[in-house]
Protein backbone atom coordinates (compact mmCIF):
# COMPACT_ATOMS: atom_id res chain seq x y z
CA UNK A 1 0.00 0.00 0.00
CA UNK A 2 1.26 3.43 -0.91
CA UNK A 3 2.11 5.79 1.89
CA UNK A 4 2.43 9.05 0.02
CA UNK A 5 -0.05 8.76 -2.82
CA UNK A 6 -3.73 9.19 -3.32
CA UNK A 7 -4.47 5.95 -5.10
CA UNK A 8 -6.91 3.94 -3.04
CA UNK A 9 -5.65 0.67 -1.63
CA UNK A 10 -6.96 -2.48 -3.25
CA UNK A 11 -10.63 -2.78 -2.39
CA UNK A 12 -11.94 -5.93 -0.79
CA UNK A 13 -8.78 -7.25 0.86
CA UNK A 14 -8.68 -7.91 4.60
CA UNK A 15 -9.41 -4.77 6.54
CA UNK A 16 -7.18 -3.73 9.39
CA UNK A 17 -8.92 -1.13 11.48
CA UNK A 18 -6.99 1.19 13.76
CA UNK A 19 -8.49 1.82 17.20
CA UNK A 20 -9.95 5.17 16.20
CA UNK A 21 -10.71 4.52 12.55
CA UNK A 22 -14.23 4.65 11.17
CA UNK A 23 -14.52 2.30 8.20
CA UNK A 24 -17.52 2.20 5.86
CA UNK A 25 -17.48 -0.90 3.68
CA UNK A 26 -19.73 -3.06 1.57
CA UNK A 27 -20.66 -4.14 -1.95
CA UNK A 28 -22.25 -2.64 -5.02
CA UNK A 29 -24.88 -4.97 -6.48
CA UNK A 30 -27.23 -5.08 -9.44
CA UNK A 31 -30.11 -7.55 -9.11
CA UNK A 32 -28.12 -9.13 -6.29
CA UNK A 33 -24.98 -9.71 -8.38
CA UNK A 34 -21.77 -7.87 -7.42
CA UNK A 35 -20.84 -4.95 -9.71
CA UNK A 36 -17.13 -4.36 -10.22
CA UNK A 37 -15.73 -1.18 -11.73
CA UNK A 38 -18.43 1.08 -10.28
CA UNK A 39 -17.41 4.59 -9.17
CA UNK A 40 -18.39 4.73 -5.50
CA UNK A 41 -18.72 8.20 -4.02
CA UNK A 42 -18.86 9.08 -0.33
CA UNK A 43 -21.08 12.10 0.39
CA UNK A 44 -21.28 13.78 3.81
CA UNK A 45 -24.44 14.67 5.74
CA UNK A 46 -24.92 17.82 3.63
CA UNK A 47 -24.55 15.86 0.39
CA UNK A 48 -21.05 17.21 -0.22
CA UNK A 49 -18.58 14.93 -2.03
CA UNK A 50 -15.89 13.53 0.25
CA UNK A 51 -14.14 10.65 -1.53
CA UNK A 52 -14.42 8.18 -4.37
CA UNK A 53 -13.13 4.67 -5.05
CA UNK A 54 -13.69 2.09 -7.77
CA UNK A 55 -15.36 -1.13 -6.63
CA UNK A 56 -13.31 -4.32 -6.91
CA UNK A 57 -14.22 -7.16 -9.27
CA UNK A 58 -16.36 -8.56 -6.42
CA UNK A 59 -18.11 -5.21 -5.99
CA UNK A 60 -16.32 -4.28 -2.77
CA UNK A 61 -15.61 -0.75 -1.60
CA UNK A 62 -14.26 0.81 1.57
CA UNK A 63 -13.87 4.29 3.03
CA UNK A 64 -11.97 5.59 6.02
CA UNK A 65 -14.25 8.29 7.37
CA UNK A 66 -15.22 10.08 10.57
CA UNK A 67 -18.30 9.44 12.74
CA UNK A 68 -21.47 10.82 11.17
CA UNK A 69 -24.27 10.26 8.67
CA UNK A 70 -23.00 9.39 5.20
CA UNK A 71 -24.45 8.68 1.79
CA UNK A 72 -22.73 6.25 -0.55
CA UNK A 73 -23.54 6.75 -4.22
CA UNK A 74 -22.44 4.39 -6.99
CA UNK A 75 -22.16 5.21 -10.70
CA UNK A 76 -21.84 2.52 -13.34
CA UNK A 77 -22.54 2.35 -17.05
CA UNK A 78 -25.40 -0.05 -16.18
CA UNK A 79 -26.99 2.46 -13.77
CA UNK A 80 -26.64 4.46 -10.57
CA UNK A 81 -27.82 4.03 -6.97
CA UNK A 82 -27.21 5.14 -3.40
CA UNK A 83 -27.58 4.12 0.25
CA UNK A 84 -27.24 5.77 3.66
CA UNK A 85 -25.11 4.67 6.58
CA UNK A 86 -24.88 6.11 10.06
CA UNK A 87 -21.45 5.65 11.64
CA UNK A 88 -21.87 6.31 15.35
CA UNK A 89 -18.26 5.61 16.27
CA UNK A 90 -15.00 3.81 15.41
CA UNK A 91 -15.24 0.38 13.82
CA UNK A 92 -16.47 -1.25 10.64
CA UNK A 93 -19.88 -0.09 9.37
CA UNK A 94 -21.36 -2.30 6.63
CA UNK A 95 -23.50 -0.90 3.79
CA UNK A 96 -24.82 -2.26 0.48
CA UNK A 97 -25.57 -0.19 -2.60
CA UNK A 98 -27.89 -1.35 -5.39
CA UNK A 99 -27.50 0.13 -8.88
CA UNK A 100 -30.13 -0.08 -11.60
CA UNK B 1 -7.30 30.90 -23.79
CA UNK B 2 -10.50 29.08 -24.57
CA UNK B 3 -11.79 25.89 -23.05
CA UNK B 4 -11.15 24.04 -26.33
CA UNK B 5 -7.43 24.84 -26.04
CA UNK B 6 -7.09 22.91 -22.79
CA UNK B 7 -9.90 20.33 -22.67
CA UNK B 8 -11.15 17.72 -25.13
CA UNK B 9 -14.36 15.71 -24.82
CA UNK B 10 -14.56 11.93 -24.75
CA UNK B 11 -16.44 12.06 -28.07
CA UNK B 12 -13.68 14.12 -29.74
CA UNK B 13 -11.09 11.76 -28.30
CA UNK B 14 -12.77 8.65 -29.65
CA UNK B 15 -12.80 10.24 -33.11
CA UNK B 16 -9.11 11.13 -32.89
CA UNK B 17 -7.54 7.97 -31.50
CA UNK B 18 -5.42 7.48 -34.61
CA UNK B 19 -4.94 11.10 -35.66
CA UNK B 20 -1.25 11.69 -36.43
CA UNK B 21 0.41 14.06 -33.97
CA UNK B 22 -2.10 13.28 -31.21
CA UNK B 23 -0.80 11.10 -28.35
CA UNK B 24 -3.04 9.79 -25.59
CA UNK B 25 -1.34 9.29 -22.24
CA UNK B 26 -2.89 7.64 -19.19
CA UNK B 27 -1.41 8.91 -15.93
CA UNK B 28 -2.02 7.27 -12.60
CA UNK B 29 -0.30 6.43 -9.40
CA UNK B 30 -1.61 2.90 -9.64
CA UNK B 31 -1.15 1.77 -13.24
CA UNK B 32 -3.03 -1.52 -12.84
CA UNK B 33 -6.07 0.25 -14.33
CA UNK B 34 -4.10 0.85 -17.53
CA UNK B 35 -2.91 -2.73 -17.61
CA UNK B 36 -6.49 -3.96 -17.25
CA UNK B 37 -7.65 -1.93 -20.24
CA UNK B 38 -6.72 1.48 -21.65
CA UNK B 39 -7.85 3.84 -24.37
CA UNK B 40 -6.68 2.25 -27.65
CA UNK B 41 -3.19 3.51 -28.54
CA UNK B 42 -2.60 5.30 -25.24
CA UNK B 43 0.78 5.04 -23.51
CA UNK B 44 1.03 5.15 -19.72
CA UNK B 45 3.01 7.26 -17.32
CA UNK B 46 3.43 6.10 -13.76
CA UNK B 47 3.06 9.15 -11.52
CA UNK B 48 5.24 7.79 -8.77
CA UNK B 49 7.88 5.73 -10.54
CA UNK B 50 8.37 7.96 -13.57
CA UNK B 51 7.60 11.55 -12.50
CA UNK B 52 9.14 11.56 -9.00
CA UNK B 53 12.85 11.48 -8.28
CA UNK B 54 13.58 8.12 -6.64
CA UNK B 55 15.88 9.62 -3.99
CA UNK B 56 15.22 13.32 -3.41
CA UNK B 57 11.72 14.54 -2.62
CA UNK B 58 11.29 16.34 -5.94
CA UNK B 59 10.43 15.80 -9.57
CA UNK B 60 12.68 14.15 -12.12
CA UNK B 61 14.98 16.84 -13.50
CA UNK B 62 14.84 18.33 -16.98
CA UNK B 63 17.11 15.69 -18.44
CA UNK B 64 15.08 12.96 -16.79
CA UNK B 65 11.87 14.37 -18.26
CA UNK B 66 13.49 14.47 -21.70
CA UNK B 67 14.53 10.83 -21.38
CA UNK B 68 11.08 9.81 -20.19
CA UNK B 69 9.17 11.53 -23.01
CA UNK B 70 11.68 10.37 -25.62
CA UNK B 71 11.25 6.77 -24.48
CA UNK B 72 7.45 7.12 -24.52
CA UNK B 73 7.62 8.27 -28.13
CA UNK B 74 6.30 11.76 -27.45
CA UNK B 75 7.68 14.54 -29.66
CA UNK B 76 7.86 18.25 -28.90
CA UNK B 77 5.20 19.06 -31.49
CA UNK B 78 2.78 16.31 -30.49
CA UNK B 79 -0.57 17.23 -28.97
CA UNK B 80 -0.68 15.27 -25.74
CA UNK B 81 -4.10 14.26 -24.39
CA UNK B 82 -3.89 13.28 -20.72
CA UNK B 83 -6.42 11.21 -18.83
CA UNK B 84 -6.54 9.07 -15.73
CA UNK B 85 -8.53 7.77 -12.80
CA UNK B 86 -9.42 9.57 -9.57
CA UNK B 87 -11.34 12.21 -11.55
CA UNK B 88 -8.18 13.09 -13.49
CA UNK B 89 -6.18 14.03 -10.36
CA UNK B 90 -2.93 12.61 -11.62
CA UNK B 91 -3.68 13.57 -15.21
CA UNK B 92 -4.17 17.17 -14.04
CA UNK B 93 -0.93 16.87 -12.10
CA UNK B 94 0.80 15.62 -15.24
CA UNK B 95 -0.77 18.47 -17.24
CA UNK B 96 0.73 20.97 -14.82
CA UNK B 97 4.01 19.05 -14.89
CA UNK B 98 4.13 19.06 -18.73
CA UNK B 99 3.52 22.83 -18.60
CA UNK B 100 6.23 23.16 -15.96
CA UNK B 101 8.73 21.69 -18.44
CA UNK B 102 7.40 23.79 -21.30
CA UNK B 103 5.21 21.40 -23.32
CA UNK B 104 2.63 23.78 -24.81
CA UNK B 105 0.21 21.51 -26.61
CA UNK B 106 -1.20 19.44 -23.82
CA UNK B 107 -4.89 18.94 -23.05
CA UNK B 108 -6.99 17.05 -20.55
CA UNK B 109 -9.63 14.54 -21.57
CA UNK B 110 -12.65 16.00 -19.77
CA UNK B 111 -13.90 13.46 -17.22
CA UNK B 112 -10.90 11.17 -17.63
CA UNK B 113 -11.25 7.42 -17.30
CA UNK B 114 -14.50 7.73 -15.39
CA UNK B 115 -16.41 9.54 -18.12
CA UNK B 116 -14.88 7.22 -20.73
CA UNK B 117 -16.02 4.13 -18.82
CA UNK B 118 -19.46 5.50 -17.92
CA UNK B 119 -19.98 6.23 -21.62
CA UNK B 120 -19.06 2.61 -22.39
CA UNK B 121 -16.31 3.68 -24.81
CA UNK B 122 -13.70 1.13 -25.98
CA UNK B 123 -10.73 0.01 -23.89
CA UNK B 124 -8.14 -2.56 -24.93
CA UNK B 125 -5.09 -4.34 -23.55
CA UNK B 126 -2.86 -4.02 -26.62
CA UNK B 127 0.76 -3.27 -25.88
CA UNK B 128 1.48 0.18 -27.26
CA UNK B 129 4.89 0.82 -28.82
CA UNK B 130 5.80 4.23 -30.19
CA UNK B 131 9.15 4.95 -31.86
CA UNK B 132 11.50 6.84 -29.55
CA UNK B 133 11.92 10.58 -30.05
CA UNK B 134 14.57 13.13 -29.10
CA UNK B 135 12.40 15.18 -26.76
CA UNK B 136 13.75 18.50 -25.53
CA UNK B 137 12.35 20.09 -22.36
CA UNK B 138 12.64 23.66 -21.09
CA UNK B 139 13.85 24.74 -17.67
CA UNK B 140 11.04 24.54 -15.10
CA UNK B 141 8.59 27.43 -15.37
CA UNK B 142 8.54 28.44 -11.72
CA UNK B 143 5.75 30.94 -12.40
CA UNK B 144 3.37 28.02 -11.80
CA UNK B 145 5.19 26.21 -8.95
CA UNK B 146 5.23 27.46 -5.33
CA UNK B 147 7.74 26.46 -2.64
CA UNK B 148 7.26 26.55 1.12
CA UNK B 149 8.80 29.95 1.93
CA UNK B 150 6.61 31.56 -0.67
CA UNK B 151 3.59 29.92 0.91
CA UNK B 152 4.43 31.20 4.39
CA UNK B 153 4.93 34.70 2.91
CA UNK B 154 1.55 34.47 1.19
CA UNK B 155 -0.39 34.18 4.44
CA UNK B 156 -2.86 37.05 4.57
CA UNK B 157 -1.98 38.58 1.23
CA UNK B 158 -2.47 36.02 -1.55
CA UNK B 159 -5.38 33.71 -2.17
CA UNK B 160 -4.40 30.47 -0.48
CA UNK B 161 -6.82 27.86 -1.79
CA UNK B 162 -6.91 24.67 0.24
CA UNK B 163 -8.65 22.14 -1.99
CA UNK B 164 -8.83 19.25 0.48
CA UNK B 165 -12.08 18.01 2.00
CA UNK B 166 -13.60 20.05 4.88
CA UNK B 167 -12.55 17.40 7.41
CA UNK B 168 -8.93 17.56 6.28
CA UNK B 169 -9.07 21.37 6.29
CA UNK B 170 -10.47 21.55 9.81
CA UNK B 171 -7.94 19.06 11.13
CA UNK B 172 -10.32 16.12 11.74
CA UNK B 173 -8.61 13.95 9.13
CA UNK B 174 -5.06 13.85 7.76
CA UNK B 175 -5.87 12.21 4.43
CA UNK B 176 -8.83 11.69 2.12
CA UNK B 177 -11.50 9.38 3.49
CA UNK B 178 -10.73 6.49 1.17
CA UNK B 179 -7.15 6.22 2.43
CA UNK B 180 -5.63 5.06 5.69
CA UNK B 181 -4.89 8.04 7.91
CA UNK B 182 -1.19 8.81 7.85
CA UNK B 183 1.15 11.59 6.76
CA UNK B 184 1.90 15.11 8.03
CA UNK B 185 2.89 15.58 11.66
CA UNK B 186 0.12 18.07 12.32
CA UNK B 187 -3.43 18.43 11.04
CA UNK B 188 -5.11 21.68 10.06
CA UNK B 189 -4.58 24.30 7.38
CA UNK B 190 -2.52 27.34 6.48
CA UNK B 191 -3.96 30.46 8.17
CA UNK B 192 -6.02 32.69 5.88
CA UNK B 193 -6.61 29.85 3.40
CA UNK B 194 -10.06 29.41 1.96
CA UNK B 195 -11.40 25.86 1.65
CA UNK B 196 -12.78 24.99 -1.76
CA UNK B 197 -12.61 21.22 -2.14
CA UNK B 198 -11.33 20.24 -5.60
CA UNK B 199 -14.53 18.27 -6.14
CA UNK B 200 -16.56 21.50 -6.30
CA UNK B 201 -15.00 22.05 -9.71
CA UNK B 202 -16.16 18.69 -11.05
CA UNK B 203 -19.48 17.20 -12.02
CA UNK B 204 -20.43 13.74 -10.79
CA UNK B 205 -19.13 12.16 -14.01
CA UNK B 206 -15.72 13.79 -13.55
CA UNK B 207 -16.08 16.52 -16.19
CA UNK B 208 -15.31 20.12 -15.22
CA UNK B 209 -18.16 22.46 -14.41
CA UNK B 210 -18.86 25.40 -16.71
CA UNK B 211 -16.80 28.57 -16.35
CA UNK B 212 -19.86 30.41 -15.02
CA UNK B 213 -20.36 27.79 -12.31
CA UNK B 214 -16.65 27.77 -11.45
CA UNK B 215 -16.49 31.56 -11.14
CA UNK B 216 -19.47 31.50 -8.79
CA UNK B 217 -18.04 28.70 -6.62
CA UNK B 218 -14.68 30.40 -6.06
CA UNK B 219 -16.24 33.85 -5.72
CA UNK B 220 -18.65 32.67 -3.04
CA UNK B 221 -15.79 31.07 -1.10
CA UNK B 222 -13.95 34.41 -0.94
CA UNK B 223 -11.53 34.04 -3.84
CA UNK B 224 -10.21 37.51 -4.72
CA UNK B 225 -9.47 37.77 -8.44
CA UNK B 226 -7.20 40.79 -7.89
CA UNK B 227 -4.78 38.76 -5.76
CA UNK B 228 -2.13 36.23 -6.69
CA UNK B 229 -3.01 32.67 -5.83
CA UNK B 230 -1.42 29.51 -4.45
CA UNK B 231 -3.39 26.24 -4.44
CA UNK B 232 -2.47 23.29 -2.24
CA UNK B 233 -3.84 19.97 -1.02
CA UNK B 234 -2.03 17.02 0.56
CA UNK B 235 0.51 16.01 -2.10
CA UNK B 236 -0.23 18.42 -4.94
CA UNK B 237 -2.42 16.37 -7.26
CA UNK B 238 -5.87 17.54 -6.22
CA UNK B 239 -4.51 21.11 -6.22
CA UNK B 240 -3.31 20.57 -9.81
CA UNK B 241 -6.96 19.93 -10.65
CA UNK B 242 -7.92 23.27 -9.06
CA UNK B 243 -4.88 25.00 -10.60
CA UNK B 244 -6.25 23.82 -13.94
CA UNK B 245 -9.70 25.26 -13.15
CA UNK B 246 -8.35 28.62 -11.96
CA UNK B 247 -5.48 29.12 -14.41
CA UNK B 248 -6.45 27.23 -17.54
CA UNK B 249 -10.25 27.45 -17.51
CA UNK B 250 -10.97 30.73 -15.68
CA UNK B 251 -7.78 32.39 -16.95
CA UNK B 252 -6.49 33.82 -13.66
CA UNK B 253 -2.96 34.81 -14.49
CA UNK B 254 -0.81 34.32 -11.41
CA UNK B 255 -1.75 30.94 -9.98
CA UNK B 256 0.81 28.53 -8.55
CA UNK B 257 0.50 24.96 -7.38
CA UNK B 258 2.25 24.18 -4.08
CA UNK B 259 3.22 20.56 -4.73
CA UNK B 260 4.80 20.19 -1.28
CA UNK B 261 1.29 20.80 0.04
CA UNK B 262 0.13 19.71 3.49
CA UNK B 263 2.54 16.77 3.77
CA UNK B 264 5.33 19.35 3.77
CA UNK B 265 3.64 22.30 5.45
CA UNK B 266 2.06 20.20 8.20
CA UNK B 267 5.51 18.88 9.13
CA UNK B 268 7.37 22.21 9.15
CA UNK B 269 8.69 23.46 12.48
CA UNK B 270 7.60 26.91 13.62
CA UNK B 271 5.02 27.79 10.97
CA UNK B 272 1.50 28.93 11.90
CA UNK B 273 -1.30 26.38 11.65
CA UNK B 274 -5.02 26.98 12.00
CA UNK B 275 -7.68 24.46 13.05
CA UNK B 276 -11.42 24.47 12.51
CA UNK B 277 -13.46 25.71 9.60
CA UNK B 278 -11.47 28.96 9.38
CA UNK B 279 -14.69 30.96 9.32
CA UNK B 280 -14.95 31.76 13.04
CA UNK B 281 -12.46 34.60 13.17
Amino acid sequence: MSLDGCGAPQQGVDIQVGANEVVLTGKVRSDGAPVGGAFVRLLDASGEFTAEVVSSAEGDFRFYAAPGAWTIRALHRSGNGQASVNADGPGVHPVEVAVA
Amino acid sequence: MSREDVLVSAAWSEENLTTPGVVFVEVDEDTTAYDGGHIPGAVKIDWKNELQDPVRRDFVDREGFEKLLSAKGIANDDTVILYGGNNNWFAAYAYWYFKLYGHDTVKLLDGGRKKWELDGRPLDKEQVERPATGYQAQEQNLAIRAFRDEVVDAIGNKNLVDVRSPDEFSGKLLAPAHLPQEQAQRAGHIPSAINVPWSKAANEDGTFKSNEELAEIYGEAGFDGSRKTIAYCRIGERSSHTWFALHELLGHEDVKNYDGSWTEYGSLVGVPVELGSGKEG
